[in-house]
């Protein structure tokens, strides 16, 4: 059931085009049918027992398709379900004839599935490979308009941020399968103790921690969501607020039952955490441009996550579960409602909006319904969501100031996004702004429907399915009693005030903000510019490198190979070979000496011959000098064959040596030194390795087989023809063809010419 | 014997490294040709040299202890007529080129284009 409901998006993704073709009007309806069908389907699953579902995939490696469905894997599932069905509504209207609507729908739909796989995979390297694949899908999904370099640029930007953490967390992954011996979640997960307490644990906390801050644009590596919103606006709702963002809070989440509650975890994740949503929130707020502002403050809310999680226990569990669901909800409207507004007033810039409430009033009323769930006002849900994240956050003062804060500035950027553009002076847009059309408001005023639904009826709602997944991530049983009022305790009264403050913040927006200015710039560029840096000087590297490799000079080509063989090579004949084989021919009788002698002149004379036909005689002595060393060692037919090809070699010379460049010295004596000191030594290496080698026992076995069955198999006394013809027959087919070829190549080097030019 | 073919081997090689590095293109294939006769008595030498007899079986008898290995020859006897073949095409190549390109330099030919 969970693989069909998994791989059901790769299937309809393939066939997407061609449904948004046949049906331009009703495709995008069409494709959102599966995701709402998935979400029901996920939604009937609600207060059950986990299922899990397996698949061998690879079984050698320990890799199964597995999947769990469990109360956090299902949470996401129905995020990435339902918003996934909304988003392509929208899609379908937002790029109404657009010649790549079919494209994107496609796109979407792969990262759909992809999404799926990672929050219900139960396999660390199945979870790794549905992680990479939201990498990719991402990539399209942001470079979608890729006739702009901007959004080429951050497509690669985030796909190899996010890339770097994927092998990062790969990595560590490989590291808790070293320690737990299992590469399935669920044994990972049960065996906590064992891995907390190994010496491994720091290293593989470390990589898994990269890969989720990576996805989940933690500080430092935040830069590339804001960038990413080059995406077109249906890709920025759908990716960079409600889901792919949440996939490393997903992993954190997942297995912090094993790797959490240690002074790391609460270091790293606090710390990290705290910066973020600090960081996040300072940035969204002096933003001018609605998808940025929301940006920053997804990433913020990303923060807030990371945050709650690395406080851990019950009530992080719960906090971060209910954050989780109520940013989904509401970033998502906004994030849909901004686009409806750039693409009906054709800007972004809130100093250019204001008024629109009269124009789109249902967008108005959506925007604003999510804006006060951003804010946390209550009776909606992100009420809710703060009150348990200032709950978490009372373990230490320092920490509930850092939630407050955070909570202020969000209630200002709620502000901006909401109020500025349709409330206030109306402003002359650049078009003439109308309401959206239905596809462009119902994602949005569905969502920010869902938002207040679940704040007033949250125990019903929403108590079963916080519990379930809080339960995940904890590790314990945990309850969730859900409700609007608590009676009055601290962080009722914390909220009033992040409420009277943020409004505060809010009505005074105009003076602050120019304030920020110093600080967004240098807080939002640092890490970009050593992004940017990297990549420069390892382009820079990568010039440098193939300038010294490769520069088109055969004779250095050469010297570089040589170099390289000399090293590797003679540092494995330095590290030892064993010991001489016992029966080697040592003694030296005097006509032996004599042709060895013979060959090195024949070679010396080659090398200093200073005319062609010096140096081909001498070359013509060389080869004579090896039959005879064949004759003298038991291989007439080598010392045959020898003779002939020398004889056919001088034929073909004597017939082109007056055709043949003239003999001429071009290099400088220099470098004629040089490579002569890099030959001799590359020479000696071999002279070295002959008698490494031999020192090594062959298999005698090949050939006492061929002698044994040389006469009783192929009838055929001349050994080594029968190896030719008969035992490796094939390989001499081999050896005709490869003749031939040569054969034709000469014939056409030497008699084909090409056409003269027609003048044109 | 075995160390005056090891250094016969060395020999060899070093040469036809000199030769393939130089800039001239007929030099280059001597080189290269140089670097198969080394290669040749190279497996020749490895594969256990010895002054035994040649791998034939007389008539009508079984053969006796002492002869040469036949599967290194093999081996060698087909490495002969390929770079033979490789000779020749390489040759062709070098008169080719010097007719197109009016120049036998390896560093004047450093584009595609002429």
């Amino acid at each position: 059931m969970i693989h069909a409901a998994v791989l059901s998006g790769f299937v309809l993704a393939v066939f997407a085009p061609a449904i948004q073709r046949r049906w331009p009007k009703a495709g995008s309806w069409m494709l959102s049918l599966l995701p709402f069908g998935l979400a029901v389907l996920f939604a009937s699953h609600i207060g059950e027992e986990p299922v899990r579902e397996s698949t061998a995939w690879i079984p050698a490696l320990g890799a199964d398709l597995a999947f769990r469905l469990d109360g956090l894997g299902l949470v996401f599932a129905l995020i990435i379900s339902a918003v996934g069905a909304f988003v392509l509504i929208y899609a379908g209207g937002y790029l109404k004839g657009h010649r790549h609507l079919g494209r994107i729908q496609c796109f979407l739909l792969l990262f759909m599935a992809s999404m799926l796989g990672v929050v219900l995979a139960d396999n660390l390297v199945a979870l790794f490979v549905f992680w990479e694949l939201t990498s990719v899908t991402s990539y399209l999904l942001i470079g979608f308009d890729h006739e702009r370099e901007k959004s080429r640029a951050a497509a690669l930007q985030a796909l190899l941020v996010t890339g770097f953490g994927g092998v990062a967390m790969l990595a560590g992954a490989l590291l808790l399968q070293q320690i737990t011996g299992t590469l399935s979640i669920e044994g990972v997960l049960g065996q906590g103790e064992t891995i907390r307490a190994h010496a491994l644990y720091v290293p593989a906390l470390l990589l898994i921690l990269l890969g989720a801050f990576t996805k989940s644009a933690q500080f430092p590596f935040h830069f590339w969501l804001p960038n990413a919103m080059e995406a077109p606006t249906p890709v920025s709702a759908y990716l960079h607020s409600a889901t792919m963002v949440k996939a490393g809070i997903y992993l954190m989440a997942r297995l912090s039952p094993a790797l959490g509650g240690t002074d790391w975890w609460f270091g790293l994740l606090v710390t990290g955490g705290a910066v973020t949503m600090l960081a996040g929130a300072v940035l969204a707020f002096g933003k001018s441009d609605l998808k940025q502002i929301l940006a920053y403050s997804t990433v913020s809310a990303l923060g807030m996550l990371t945050f709650v999680l690395g406080i851990g226990g019950e009530a992080g569990a719960r906090a971060a579960v209910v954050l989780l669901i109520a940013h989904s909800l509401y970033k998502g409207a906004l994030f849909m409602a901004a686009g409806a507004v750039d693409h009906e007033a054709g800007t972004r810039m809130i100093e250019d909006l204001g008024g629109l409430r009269g124009a789109m009033p249902v967008t108005a009323a959506a925007a604003l319904g999510a804006a006060v769930s951003m804010a946390g006002l209550p009776p909606l849900f992100g009420f809710i969501a703060k009150e348990l994240f200032y709950e978490a956050a009372e373990v230490h003062p320092v920490l509930l100031a850092c939630a407050v804060a955070t909570g202020i500035l969000t209630v200002g950027a709620a502000g901006l996004v909401a109020i500025r553009p349709f409330f206030g002076r109306a402003v002359q847009t650049l078009k003439h702004a109308h309401e959206a059309p239905s596809s462009l408001w119902l994602g949005p005023a569905a969502l920010a429907a869902g938002g207040i639904v679940f704040g007033l009826f949250s125990g019903t709602a929403a108590g079963g399915l916080v519990a379930g997944a809080a339960s995940s991530v904890a590790g314990i049983p945990v309850t969730a009693e859900l409700g609007l009022l608590h009676g009055i305790n601290l962080t009722l009264l914390l909220s009033a005030f992040t409420a009277v403050a943020g409004v505060a913040l809010y009505a005074s927006a105009d003076r602050i903000r120019p304030l920020l200015r110093p600080v967004v710039g240098s807080l939002a560029w640092g890490p970009a510019g050593w992004y940017d840096a990297l990549l420069a000087s390892m382009m820079r590297f990568a010039t440098f490198q193939t300038r010294l490799l490769q520069n088109g000079l055969l004779p250095h080509y050469l010297r570089v190979t040589l170099g390289m063989a000399i090293l590797l090579i003679g540092v494995a004949l330095v590290r030892g070979t064993g010991p001489p084989q016992k029966n080697l021919l040592t003694d030296v009788r005097l006509h032996e000496a004599v042709v060895g002698i013979l060959i090195l002149a024949g070679a010396f004379s080659s090398v200093r011959a200073t005319s062609r036909l010096a140096a081909i005689t001498s070359l013509g002595v060389v080869a004579l000098g090896l039959a005879m060393t064949f004759v003298l060692f038991g291989a007439p037919d080598l010392a045959m064959t020898q003779f002939l090809v020398e004889t056919l070699t001088v034929i073909l010379l004597v017939l082109v040596i007056y055709k043949l460049p003239a003999y001429t010295q071009k290099s400088s004596d220099r470098t004629r030194l040089r490579d002569a000191i890099v030959s001799v030594i590359a020479g000696s290496l071999f002279t070295v390795l002959v008698l490494g080698v031999t020192s090594m026992q062959l298999a005698p076995e090949i050939s006492d087989y061929y002698i044994e069955n040389s006469e009783k198999l192929a009838h055929g006394r001349n050994i080594v023809n029968v190896i030719l013809v008969d035992f490796r027959g094939l390989d001499t087919l081999g050896e005709i063809t490869v003749l031939s070829i040569a054969a034709v190549g000469v014939y056409a080097l030497l008699k084909l010419r090409p056409h003269k030019e027609e003048p044109s | 014997m075995i160390y005056l073919l090891a250094v016969v081997i060395g020999g060899l090689y070093s040469a036809g490294f000199y030769m393939m590095a130089r800039r001239s293109l007929l030099k280059l294939v001597i080189g290269l040709a140089l670097l198969s006769h080394a290669t040749n008595l190279l497996i020749f030498t490895v594969s256990g040299v010895s002054r035994g007899r040649p791998p034939l079986i007389p008539d009508g008898q079984a053969l006796a202890g002492g002869v040469s290995d036949p599967l290194p020859q093999a081996l060698i006897l087909t490495a002969l007529v390929i770079s033979f073949g490789i000779l020749a095409f390489a040759l062709a190549l070098v008169l080719r080129t010097n007719e197109s390109v009016g120049t036998d330099d390896l560093d004047e030919m450093r584009t595609t284009e002429q």
